[in-house]
């Protein structure tokens, strides 16, 4: 009985699960030995929720979301250091970028497919890496750009200071809040359909008459925006952003925390982003060698738990729910 | 800046052939193992940086660059053996993308491994000796190592350009590429084939690490920005060819270093374009065939 009990919790958790996910990022600060990093965790949750999209939902394997994060984080803050603007329409100039920029390498990438389609997306995030290094007099160059700081002000009647780590946190999860909703519909709607039909037979989606180069093109530049989201409100977060936020080793970061988390699952993003950053901050305090730790630690899942924490937790739950009684036919059925 | 003369041009391409070179020799070893494994190797940059430390360790342990020049490429090269029998190779059949992941993974842990070794700083790098100075060669006078470098690649592939055409292993190499399945059916071992063909391509990473050890600065991080630009010799080549990837990797390499004289700023920019440009005219790349790469 008390299975029972966990599954349907399960059950609900799953109808529910952009409301599921909220309620545990709400009380997510509380866990976290300090505040800057659960806000962390919030916004590469993010970023490789946006990522998980393209990767784990569509199958493609993309080596330059770095690029959107980046351009994100860059216009958010060139709007707020250089023109003064607004920080709402600031993010929306930094959303608005990222989704031009997905636009204009996806058009570019998805002529090409599998392993091809890593590279080219690798190579066409370096463009944007240097095209911003070189730009030294709007980025900073390579010290990144200095002083994105908003005053404090008020929104639905609540005074928000992003100087404090509580406020931030939940100033941001606000907007992640949104993010997931829309990620949710997607999944839910005819497309979500059709690009799971694409990661699984790219040639039978076709035959069944869907335009899989537009879906391709249309899925690429919505993770493209989720992840400038993100880099937008990573910009508020470090009133700074970093160079490094463009080069495609933040992209790999990505790849990272999706698989850690598990690809192709809702929430095992936020999982991964949980797991790498928390980790780095353990090992960064003890030794030097983080780069090393990281990378047995990824090696090590994929050569044995290529579905990552969140997914094989997902998967063992899936599995003892078929062994219910109420599902004879799945038992009979053998192992598959 | 100087005027352009004549000369200063010449010396220039020269300098271009040079790096070009180096990348020809990266992507060669890149295609060879994804002709035959079907792997992306993502650690490229990583096993080239390797080459680049212990080219310059052999060569003060030795006194002889010849000798780190052989000695260097046999370790790398055992090092890529090792990776593939026991990283790699648990992967195969379960999807394209888990070796590449793999690979990424593996990048982390070398250039962790050479800053734990050698420090973070990096080691100063030196032509050998007897290589350096210059020549005049009735046009003008050109560094002596840069052309040395050159030479040494054209042997490097004409010996590799051999291996695959005239010998028996060359023979199961393409064959093996084609189609593993029935190379195995005919009785050859197929996964000591592609033990060796992971070896010689992650032992000619290592060999350009030693070449271009002399030409720039040797740190961990240097494998990083040299990966993307391999990628895009790749890609601008075809994947698959031995001759795209030559040819690529001589035009990407002169490509750079023309843009370095006469646009500095968009040097780096330069060869993420051309490859931009490549892939809208001809996707398949310039020797690729038609289909493999879309």
């Amino acid at each position: 009985m008390k299975a029972t009990g966990v599954h349907a919790l399960m059950d609900l958790v799953a109808r529910h699960r952009v409301v599921a996910v909220l309620a545990f990022l709400l009380v997510f600060p509380l866990l976290m030995p300090y505040e800057a990093l659960a806000v962390n965790i919030l916004i590469f949750g993010l970023y490789a929720v946006g990522f998980n999209l393209l990767f784990g939902y569509t199958g493609m394997l993309s080596f330059g979301h770095a690029a959107f994060l980046g351009v994100g984080s860059y216009l958010t803050g060139m709007s707020i250091v250089h023109a003064h603007l607004h920080w709402l329409l600031a993010i929306a100039v930094g959303v608005a970028a990222a989704a031009l920029v997905g636009l204009l390498i996806g058009h570019l990438a998805i002529r090409t497919r599998g392993i091809y389609f890593s590279m080219v997306t690798l190579a066409l995030g370096q463009i944007v890496y240097f095209a911003f290094y070189k730009a030294e007099s709007w980025t900073g160059g390579e010290n990144g750009l200095r002083g994105v700081t908003v005053a404090p002000f008020e929104v639905l009647g609540l005074r928000v200071d992003l100087t404090n780590p509580i406020a931030k946190y939940y100033f941001i999860l606000g907007f992640v809040a949104l993010a997931l909703g829309l990620v949710s519909r997607i999944l839910a709607s005819p497309f979500g359909a059709v690009i799971e039909a694409i990661r699984e037979n790219e040639k039978r989606a076709l035959a069944c008459g869907y335009d899989v180069a537009r879906s391709k093109i249309l899925v690429f530049v919505l993770s493209a925006t989720i992840c400038g989201l993100a880099g937008s409100l990573r910009a508020l977060h470090l009133s700074v952003v970093p160079i490094d936020s463009l080069h495609y080793l933040q992209s790999g970061q990505a790849v990272m925390m999706c698989l850690l988390g598990g690809m192709g699952t809702f929430f095992g993003p936020f999982v991964g982003a949980a797991i790498f950053l928390y980790l780095e901050d353990v090992v960064t305090s003890l030794t030097r060698h983080w780069m090393a730790v990281v990378g047995a630690i990824f090696i090590l899942f994929i050569l044995f738990f290529p579905r990552g924490v969140w997914g094989s937790l997902m998967a063992r739950w899936q599995r003892s729910a078929t062994r219910e009684p109420s599902s004879p036919a799945v038992e009979q059925s053998g192992p598959a | 800046m100087g005027e352009l003369t004549p000369q200063l041009l010449a010396l220039q391409l020269v300098t271009g052939v040079a790096l070009g070179a180096i990348y020809a020799l990266l992507a060669v070893g890149l295609s060879l193992i994804f002709g035959m494994l079907t792997v992306v190797n993502f650690a490229h940059g990583a096993f080239f940086m390797v080459g680049a430390f212990l080219g310059i360790y052999f060569q003060t342990l030795t006194g002889s660059f010849l000798l780190s020049l052989v000695i260097t490429p046999a370790v790398v090269g055992a090092v890529g053996m090792l990776a593939e029998r026991f990283l790699v190779r648990p992967l195969y059949g379960r999807g394209i993308d888990y070796p590449l992941l793999l690979t990424f993974g593996l990048s982390y842990i070398l250039i962790e491994s050479m800053r734990v070794v050698f420090g973070i700083e990096g080691l100063p790098s030196a032509t050998p000796a007897a290589l350096r100075g210059s020549v005049d060669l009735g046009i003008g006078r050109f560094p002596l190592y840069r052309l040395a470098l050159i030479g040494a690649t054209a042997v490097v592939v004409l010996g590799l350009w051999l291996l695959i055409e005239k010998t028996r292993f060359g023979l199961i190499i393409r064959a093996g590429s084609r189609d593993p399945e029935i190379v195995r059916v005919l009785g050859v071992d197929v996964a000591k084939v592609w033990l060796l063909v992971f070896g010689l391509g992650t032992a000619i990473a290592g060999l350009s690490g030693v070449l271009a050890a002399p030409t720039r600065a040797v740190n961990p991080e240097m494998g990083i920005t040299v990966l993307a630009e391999s990628f895009v010799v790749t890609v601008v080549g075809g994947m698959g060819s031995l001759m795209g990837a030559v040819v690529a990797g001589l035009l990407v390499g002169v490509v750079f270093s023309m843009t370095s004289l006469l646009a500095p700023e968009f040097a780096e920019l330069s060869i993420f374009v051309l490859m931009a440009i490549v892939l809208l005219v001809r996707p398949q790349g310039l020797f690729g065939k038609a289909g493999l790469m879309a």
